[in-house]
């Protein structure tokens, strides 16, 4: 019974709460001045957005940083101590060291093949489909993705069949199989591979947005001029394609370092392919020990704010040029 | 047997009409309805034997058990109990966190649940103390595996015509001999997701045991004794001239790190066999005939207690188990909990495979097959029996523990390193 209260208020409550504050607090600046309404008039409407900011992100974030810089078991102020344990775990080395690869190698690749699907599909009479199809693996749930790879990169010793797609691929082939997940110098590229396979298709799909969008005159004119595709495509797409470029690379970056359930469900960071969420999850649920986790998760916001400045900063200047 | 059952369910009648009172409930009848919601890491066919031990309770009492199932315990429960919405009631595979949950306040104590007497009366001494905080009693055991025990095929044996071993030095020189004539004499793996690695475990505990005693045991889970001790160190060596021997262990280090403790197994029922021994828990039975039902037991499988090494410490077994705790004060909590540690309870988990009873009253005649009898009376006749050190240790120093495991098999030749890491784990994790 309780869950139908619920979704009743959910579905019902919800909305009208809404209204109401919307008509209510219209009502209440009408009753201002002319000159001071629209002055009001935008806080009431920011309001609720910054409370709730404040509450599930700005609060959280200072208390973190707070928590940060006690001691886990007395509560005690101790500066930057578990920034210290942290800079001497190599574990946690690992990780910022991985997380390094994620960025790179993760956001390279994928906006690499997005923009390669988006420019060859662009010239086929089937896009649809082609795309559709290089889209779908953004359907399916990281971790659902997570176990089907685990299949693909299972490993049975040599000489014996293998069960794993990928093992049996180099069997047909006679060459040794490989433990794509535990070989160090391999696994981190077989994530990473994974992380590829799923984001592709949407960096495909915005790029393809866009390109739909550049004038198809511009080709014409760049023909007529004698320049060939690659040279139409480095010198008068690529250009256009700039702004949308970015974007879903600073997508791709923060996903990167927001890496977590490939991870997780993998390879769970053993043999050095442990990333900094993952880290921090293990000091939080396995060991327990809130500070260090809270200073870790410290180190990564740390490391998301550039690429969030410099997202808004592109913002204001796209903004600016309108 | 008839009257002693329902002169128990009387008893269990009157006790529930007694909190039904106490809690100002109105309802005179045994049905007191309501819910109770029970977090614990079993799935599959151990989720499916957990059901139908509570079943006969939901039919009773007409409360209905909603049950949840995770392989990351640790962690969902970690948050619920932060988030203060833990479950009812949580079964553990181990008393650690239950322990630490105790110390914080977090659980409740069983004195008023569960009749004290009836304790003792039931259970060995050991298994009461392992969950005492303060003289408290905070957790109750419904369920025992014994640990240290070596899988065999009687029908491989008989073929090459190996014997089994009963010394140490005999396990040796069988291994040999099999690993002479071209095959590996051992299976294992140690994936486990999350938890990967604690299999090994269980053999450093078996060595630490045989090789050192108990009391070093003790001081160890204790923290008191540093991994770089030389009766550690000795454990992983011995450990070591097996799992770091690609002519001794299946498929070498790759298949090791990549199998799945379940299906370790697998290669000893092949035909021929890929290898003749393996060291896991009474529970891995289970894991035998799920993936081949053909498979009977002592026919097809069948084990021997992991051999004393040194005569002193002669008998000493160890065991695991999943034990419950009650986080939440509810009639329908007091009830289950109640309901479980009873040898009726017990004994249908028990009847359907890969269970032992912690209940001394649950008769080894309930047993299903030879095996698992046998293994219930090692467990209830063992001279020392000590729990698994790793479910003892803190999580931080557990967690190191496990994944110890790992990078040994990785690269032996870090040896030296990798203790001096566990005793930094160590330093930090007892504090």
């Amino acid at each position: 019974m309780d869950r139908y209260v619920l979704l009743a208020i959910a579905v019902v409550g919800v909305p009208a709460v809404l209204v109401a504050y919307i008509v209510g607090s219209e009502q209440l600046v009408q009753r201002l001045q002319d000159r001071t309404q629209p002055r009001v008039r935008p806080w009431f409407w920011v309001g609720p957005t910054i409370a709730l900011v404040s509450i599930f992100l700005i609060y959280p974030a200072i208390k973190s940083i707070y928590i940060s810089l006690t001691d886990d078991k007395t509560g005690a102020f101790i500066g930057l101590t578990n920034y210290a344990h942290i800079l001497a775990d190599t574990s946690v080395r690992v990780a910022v060291r991985n997380n390094g690869l994620w960025l790179v190698l993760f956001t390279g690749l994928v906006l690499s093949f997005g923009l390669l699907f988006a420019v060859l599909t662009d010239r086929v009479a089937y896009e649809g489909p082609a795309k559709s199809l290089i889209f779908m693996p953004m359907a399916i749930s990281f971790v659902a993705a997570g176990v089907i790879w685990k299949f693909m990169f299972l490993y049975q010793p040599a000489g014996t069949p293998q069960t794993g797609t990928l093992n049996a691929a180099l069997a047909v082939f006679h060459a040794q199989p490989k433990a794509w997940l535990l070989d160090r110098s391999i696994n981190n590229l077989a994530l990473i591979a994974v992380g590829t396979w799923i984001w592709t298709g949407f960096s495909m799909v915005i790029l393809s947005a866009a390109l739909k969008q550049v004038p198809g005159e511009l080709l014409e004119a760049a023909r007529v001029d004698g320049a060939n595709e690659l040279t139409i495509f480095f010198r008068v797409i690529l250009p256009l394609l700039a702004p949308t470029i970015t974007v879903v690379g600073t997508t791709m970056v923060i996903t990167a370092l927001k890496t977590f359930d490939l991870v997780y469900v993998m390879t769970n960071g053993n043999y050095d392919t442990n990333v900094i969420a993952n880290r921090m999850y293990a000091e939080l649920f396995q060991v327990r020990n809130l500070a260090q986790a809270s200073a870790i998760a410290v180190v990564l916001l740390l490391a998301v704010i550039p690429v969030l400045y410099f997202n808004l900063r592109r913002f204001r200047t796209q903004e600016a040029l309108r | 047997m008839r009257n002693r059952r329902s002169g128990q369910a009387l008893a269990l009648l009157a006790f529930s009409a007694l909190l039904v009172t106490a809690c100002g409930g109105s309802s005179s009848s045994g049905k007191i309805g309501g819910t109770v919601k029970v977090l614990a890491s079993w799935g599959g066919s151990e989720q499916a034997s957990f059901l139908a031990m509570v079943k006969p309770f939901e039919d009773k009492t007409g409360v209905k058990v909603q049950y949840e199932g995770t392989r990351d315990l640790n962690a969902v429960l970690t948050t619920r109990v932060q988030a203060g919405n833990p479950p009812d009631l949580a079964g553990l595979p181990g008393p650690g966190q239950m322990i630490s949950f105790a110390k914080a306040g977090k659980l409740t104590a069983l004195d008023t649940v569960i009749d004290q007497g009836t304790m003792k009366a039931q259970y060995g001494d050991s298994w009461l103390k392992l969950v005492q905080v303060n003289g408290k009693q905070y957790g109750i055991f419904i369920k025992a595996a014994l640990k240290g025990l070596i899988w065999y095929d009687p029908k491989n044996f008989q073929a090459k015509g190996y014997a089994v071993p009963k010394t140490y030095d005999a396990l040796n020189t069988l291994a040999n001999k099999i690993k002479s004539s071209g095959t590996t004499p051992w299976c294992i793996g140690l994936e486990s997701s999350a938890t990967s690695g604690w299999p090994g475990t269980d053999w450093i505990e078996d060595f630490v045991l045989r090789q050192s005693g108990p009391a070093k045991y003790e001081d160890w889970f204790n923290g008191k004794l540093k991994w770089s001790s030389p009766e550690i160190k000795k454990a992983f060596q011995s450990w070591g001239s097996v799992v770091n021997d690609p002519k001794m262990v299946y498929g070498g280090a790759n298949t090791v790190l990549s199998t799945n403790f379940g299906d370790a197994a697998t290669p000893l029922f092949l035909s021929p066999p890929k290898c003749y021994l393996h060291h896991q828990a009474s529970f891995i039975t289970d894991f035998f005939v799920k993936a081949n039902p053909a498979l009977k037991p002592v026919d097809d499988f069948n084990f021997f207690p992991f051999p004393d090494i040194n005569t002193q410490f002669t008998g000493a077994q160890e065991v695991a188990g999943d034990l419950f705790g009650m986080f939440k004060d509810t009639p329908q909590a007091r009830q289950l909990m109640q309901y479980l540690t009873t040898p009726e309870a017990q004994t249908i988990w028990v009847q359907r495979g890969g269970s032992i009873s912690p209940n001394k009253q649950v008769s080894t005649d309930k047993y299903p097959d030879a095996i698992s009898k046998q293994t219930a009376t090692i467990l209830t006749s063992a001279k020392i029996t000590e729990f698994d050190a790793g479910d003892l240790m803190p999580d931080a120093m557990s967690t190191a523990y496990n994944k110890a495991m790992l990078d040994y098999v990785t690269d032996p030749g870090k040896l030296d390193s990798i203790l001096a890491t566990l005793d930094a784990a160590q330093a930090a994790a007892y504090k």
